[in-house]
């Protein structure tokens, strides 16, 4: 068997290995995102401040909001506005929402004036701006399916500016119902979908540097994602730590 | 049945308000918005541990 013609498991194909959209798909994939940025030991050494920790603080919020949905959905209303455990995890529900959009305020705030979109980061700031706004909509959906006279008179509220926009018939606050399914599982994913999009293009473009970071940083040259040279040797990556 | 119900009705209250001519805040949102204002300051001039020796 020769040793490009049938390129085995986990080893990367040649070039013209990809006679197939599954083949050239790869290719790109892995051009785009080898396994070594994919999944990264070390990072540039401006990465270790406070300013570059509230983007995986939102994303461990988002974990436990998940995590805490799953257990208020299968147990439903009647568990959690009942049972002394019930509303103990319906309020981590609730403050790991606060956390999330506290720790994603400050992460945009950051990025903004960091200029974050350098770089040809464009696609990763617009994931960012993305996943904040369908956010904002699922939280809209949890505070509905709260069931009491506070989501009731925000259901209301919002029924008037959702009918003149001409989206009350599909998406219809009034129904408790449809808001739960829009909640649990529509919402849910396109957050998801968003934010590992916008981790993986993270992982494609690096972190974005400081704005003091000169051009010629070693640093920069590593992890430019442009860049064609090989991966460096371990003697230069000591070398700028 | 209507017990659940009951019992969220309890936890509804009017929350407290503040408000400077024309504007209103509710306490819990401005509350929010002070901690993300302390929170943004803070990792600009806070050091981070171990930062030094990796450097």
């Amino acid at each position: 068997m020769s040793a490009h013609a049938t390129p085995r498991p986990g080893i990367p194909a040649d070039e013209t290995d990809a006679h197939t959209w599954t083949g050239r798909a790869r290719q790109w994939l892995l051009k785009k995102l080898p396994p070594d940025k994919l999944l990264p030991e070390d990072q540039p050494s401006y990465v270790a401040s406070w300013a570059y920790v509230f983007g995986m603080g939102a994303i461990a919020s988002l974990l436990w909001i998940i995590i805490s949905g799953i257990v208020l959905g299968l147990n439903g209303p009647q568990w959690y506005h009942v049972s002394s455990l019930g509303s103990f995890v319906n309020s981590t529900h609730l403050w790991s929402v606060e956390l999330f959009f506290i720790f994603m305020v400050v992460h945009l705030w950051l990025k903004f004036w960091m200029a974050a979109w350098r770089g040809g980061r464009v696609l990763t700031w617009i994931t960012g701006v993305l996943s904040f706004v369908v956010s904002i909509v699922a939280a809209f959906t949890g505070y509905l399916l709260q069931t009491n006279f506070d989501s009731q008179w925000i259901a209301f509220e919002a029924k008037d500016a959702l009918n003149a926009v001409g989206v009350g018939a599909w998406f219809n606050v009034a129904n408790v119902g449809q808001l739960f399914a829009w909640h649990i599982t529509l919402l849910p994913l396109a957050v998801g979908a968003v934010v590992v999009l916008h981790v993986l293009l993270v992982r494609v473009h690096g972190v974005a540097p400081p704005l003091e970071a000169a051009e010629s940083d070693a640093q920069l040259l590593h992890h430019r994602p442009e860049s064609t040279q090989s991966p460096e040797s371990t003697e230069s990556r000591d070398a700028v730590r | 049945m209507t017990g659940w119900l009951v019992a969220s009705l309890g936890t509804v209250g009017d929350g407290t308000y503040f408000g400077w001519d024309g504007f209103t805040i509710q306490s819990g949102n401005l509350i929010v918005i002070v901690v993300m204002i302390i929170l943004f300051v803070l990792a600009l001039v806070l050091p981070f541990p171990g930062g030094k020796r990796r450097k």
